[in-house]
């Protein structure tokens, strides 16, 4: 494994991004392609993960909308059910292990070496070599569809033995991208470890760093511990199939119910990771426009950490109707209840920071407060489900739908888009256009609300979710949602537009271009020049 | 601070470190998984969770027969789709006392023209009943062999001890069929991972 690490000599100060490649100080940088392929510039490889996030929540939003045009109206009209389902799989794998994790790498990569006063990740090389894992990983996944037998289609959870004895030909090339992807998140957990814990800034203190940065942290010792479990039920699947054996098959021994619970050792964390860097951008980005001090930073960490560690323990709350004994039931559904104590602590602390404070409402801004309001909402609906004797009536409907879109959508992807337009001015040393943030603001919210907030009434009323028909009486819950979906979808292409006129000019920002924005990424130049930091900056603590 | 310089070596050494730790970790959890599925058989025979019987017989316990209670024990026998073969039993319920051995025979039955090997793989329900299940004798510890059309008969002597729950007054035994595929072409390999003499 190599080390590089820039020397903070002024001589030296041009070799950051390729010092990894060769020895010499003076040296042509590649150009055009290759210099993308071999970057180990922290900020180049955060913008291909950015792109390439962003290329995948419009494949598995395009997926969406499939699912959404089916479920328009009753009965069966446009896709073959087969085909429905592998829509509904592939929409769940790739928004969340292609959209959602890498986007968030991609925050990390640019942001957390900025915010630690750190000229690069730690392990420049090696992050190149996560990045270029996923466009391989996801080649993969999207391949399946054109094979026979057609992509997987067991739901983005792939229950055994539905995704194993039942499962079609293509599920041992799913198992393999899902290999890649997993080892890509690992090396990239490995590397934002390494240089948080060893790169900070002299006199950068633990309990000095920004959130987002700690938040990842947490977010990243989830990973070292979760993303192996997946790895090893994946590796069960594929020797049930291929091998012959019987992790998950009663008749050779085995258990189907195994698989949940390994399943869902992963996937309760999982979750985390898709949360847990939202609450550090809605930290950063709600102190900004409020022009206060975070209320209660410390209270911050804590609650962070408690949720990661209760996040080990609530697993089978995703199970309450396998037929747990019922110690297991309330043991589970009181820990899962547990879980809101520290996320309310956040939610409060964000609505204190915001009181009293003189608050404006640029596109961030926008973005963080509808991300407090909604995934609010979507924290309720989650401390229903964790009824257990009412998750019986609930469980496998669109309730459940409705719970964990509102916790991801204006939830994590809410603050993905938050976080780019707050630091679209650092990338860029552009402005994103105001008017059009807004409109792409105000449709987005408008969009989300009418698609998932109708599935709540029509997944209580008992609309089985995974299914490409339903009964007369959801009819128009479903038509509503559908609406929105296109809407909310369509929207997204104006963020694509804001996006591209951001690159190419706009309104010039300063070094410094939030007002109240203090953490130590402002005080490098807007756009970022390629190098940063080569000589560590003085950190100064805030007075707390 | 006098020298705002980053310590270099101390800061690779340090990296260093937190991979080799990390990858340990990794590593660790890895290995975590594939233990976890010992693991959990373990818990569950142990807690009687899931319906999961003991895997070998078990000597009858002398006591005492409780006159006072009468339990329905229920069969339910399933065949599977990769195995032609139907599995009947003499009677679908017995009612019996606690603490009392009974014998109920069972009737496998090769419907098809090859031989063939399978397993009867059983399942407690109220799953709480299972630790009081005493199979004293069972076709389903072994994997049985039938010849073309051959008809074999089988008991199961079991015992309700007098300790299962009062709140029990129904305990259904449900086998199922499994074909046992590594007997059947003796040239693939015989790969059986977990416990593969499930009760
Ligand atoms: C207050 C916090 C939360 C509670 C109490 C909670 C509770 C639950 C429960 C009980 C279920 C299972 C419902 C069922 O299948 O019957 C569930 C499902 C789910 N939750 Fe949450 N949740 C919370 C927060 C979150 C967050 C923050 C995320 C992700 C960002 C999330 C993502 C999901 C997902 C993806 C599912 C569905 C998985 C599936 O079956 O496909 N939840 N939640
Ligand atoms: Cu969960």
């Amino acid at each position: 494994m190599a080390f590089h690490f820039p020397k903070p000599t002024p001589e030296q100060s041009t070799t950051t991004a390729d010092a990894g490649l060769a020895d010499s100080h003076h040296h042509e940088r590649p150009r055009g392609l290759m210099r993308w392929v071999l970057t180990t510039s922290h900020k180049e490889i955060g913008s291909l993960y950015l792109i390439f996030s962003l290329t995948m929540f419009f494949i598995g939003g395009i997926f969406a909308l499939v699912v959404r045009a089916e479920l328009f109206q009753p009965g069966l009209q446009l896709v073959e059910p087969e085909f429905f389902n592998q829509m509904t799989t592939m929409h769940g794998l790739i928004m969340v292990f292609g959209a959602v994790m890498p986007a968030f790498v991609g925050l990390a990569n640019w942001m957390v070496p900025l915010q630690i006063g750190a000229p690069d990740m730690a392990l420049p090389r090696l992050n190149n070599f996560s990045f270029w894992l996923l466009p391989v990983a996801f080649t993969l996944l999207l391949s399946t569809l054109f094979m026979p037998g057609g992509a997987p289609n067991f739901g983005w959870t792939f229950y055994a033995p539905l995704s194993t004895t039942y499962a079609p030909p293509s599920t041992t090339f799913f198992i393999l991208s899902l290999h890649l992807a997993g080892i890509s998140s690992i090396l990239g957990a490995i590397n934002i470890i390494a240089t948080i814990l060893n790169l900070r800034a002299p006199g950068m203190r633990m309990m000095d760093m920004p959130l987002f940065v700690w938040t990842w942290l947490i977010t990243a010792f989830l990973l070292i511990a979760v993303m192996p479990v997946l790895a090893g039920v994946i590796t069960m699947m594929l020797m049930d199939i291929n091998f012959g054996t019987s992790f998950f098959s009663a008749a050779g021994g085995g258990d189907p119910v195994l698989f949940q619970h390994l399943f869902w050792f992963f996937g309760h964390p999982e979750v985390y990771i898709l949360i847990l860097p939202a609450f550090g951008i809605v930290s950063a980005i709600i102190p900004t426009f409020a022009r206060k001090r975070l209320f209660g930073y410390a209270s911050m960490v804590y609650a962070t950490a408690s949720i990661a560690i209760l996040s080990f323990l609530v697993w089978a709350h995703h199970m309450f109707v396998v037929g747990l004994p019922l110690v297991a039931e309330l043991f589970f559904m009181y820990a899962t209840m547990l879980i809101a104590v520290p996320t309310g602590v956040k939610v409060f602390n964000w609505i204190t920071t915001l009181f009293r404070g003189s608050i404006t409402f640029e596109p961030p801004m926008l973005f963080a407060l509808a991300f407090v309001v909604l995934f609010t909402i979507g924290g309720f609906s989650g401390l229903m489900l964790a009824i257990a004797p009412a998750d019986f009536q609930y469980h496998d409907t669109y309730f459940v739908v409705a719970h964990f879109h509102y916790v991801l959508v204006p939830g994590a992807v809410f603050a993905i888009m938050a976080a780019v337009y707050y630091w679209l001015p650092k990338w860029t040393g552009h402005y994103p256009h105001e008017r059009l943030s807004q409109v792409h603001f105000w449709l987005s919210v408008i969009g989300v609300n009418l698609t998932f907030f109708p599935m709540h009434f029509s997944g209580l009323a008992g609309m089985p979710r995974r299914i490409p028909d339903y009964a007369l009486q959801f009819a128009d819950f479903n038509m509503v949602s559908s609406l929105g979906a296109l809407l909310y979808g369509a929207s997204q292409l104006v963020f694509v537009l804001v996006i591209v006129m951001c690159v190419r000019g706009g309104k010039k920002a300063p070094a410094k271009a939030w007002e109240g924005a203090e953490d130590l990424e402002w005080s490098v130049p807007s756009p970022a020049p390629l190098h940063t930091f080569e000589t560590p900056p003085n950190f100064e603590r805030p007075v707390h | 601070m006098t020298q705002p310089n980053r310590d270099d070596h101390g800061a690779k050494k340090g990296v260093r470190r937190t991979v080799v730790r990390t990858v340990a970790a990794l590593a660790g959890m890895f290995a975590f998984a594939f233990a976890l599925v010992p693991l959990y058989d373990v818990f569950c025979e142990v807690t009687g969770i899931n319906g999961k019987t003991n895997s070998s017989a078990q000597a009858v316990i002398h006591e005492e027969v409780d006159e006072s209670r009468m339990i329905t024990v229920q069969f339910i026998t399933r065949g599977s789709s990769g195995l032609p073969w139907e599995l009947d039993v003499e009677s679908r319920q017995v009612r019996v006392h606690p603490g009392q051995t009974n014998e109920v025979n069972f009737t496998f039955h090769n419907r098809s023209d090859n031989s063939s090997w399978g397993r009867a793989v059983p399942s407690v329900s109220p799953s709480n009943a299972s630790l009081h299940l005493r199979k004293v004798t069972c076709f389903c510890f072994e994997e049985q062999h039938l010849q073309p059309g051959e008809r074999i008969e089988a008991p199961l002597v079991f015992q309700l001890t007098r300790d299962l729950p009062p709140e029990i007054k129904t305990v259904t035994l449900v086998y199922t069929l499994y074909p046992v595929a590594h007997k059947n072409e003796p040239l693939q390999a015989q790969v059986t991972i977990g416990k593969g003499d499930e009760a």
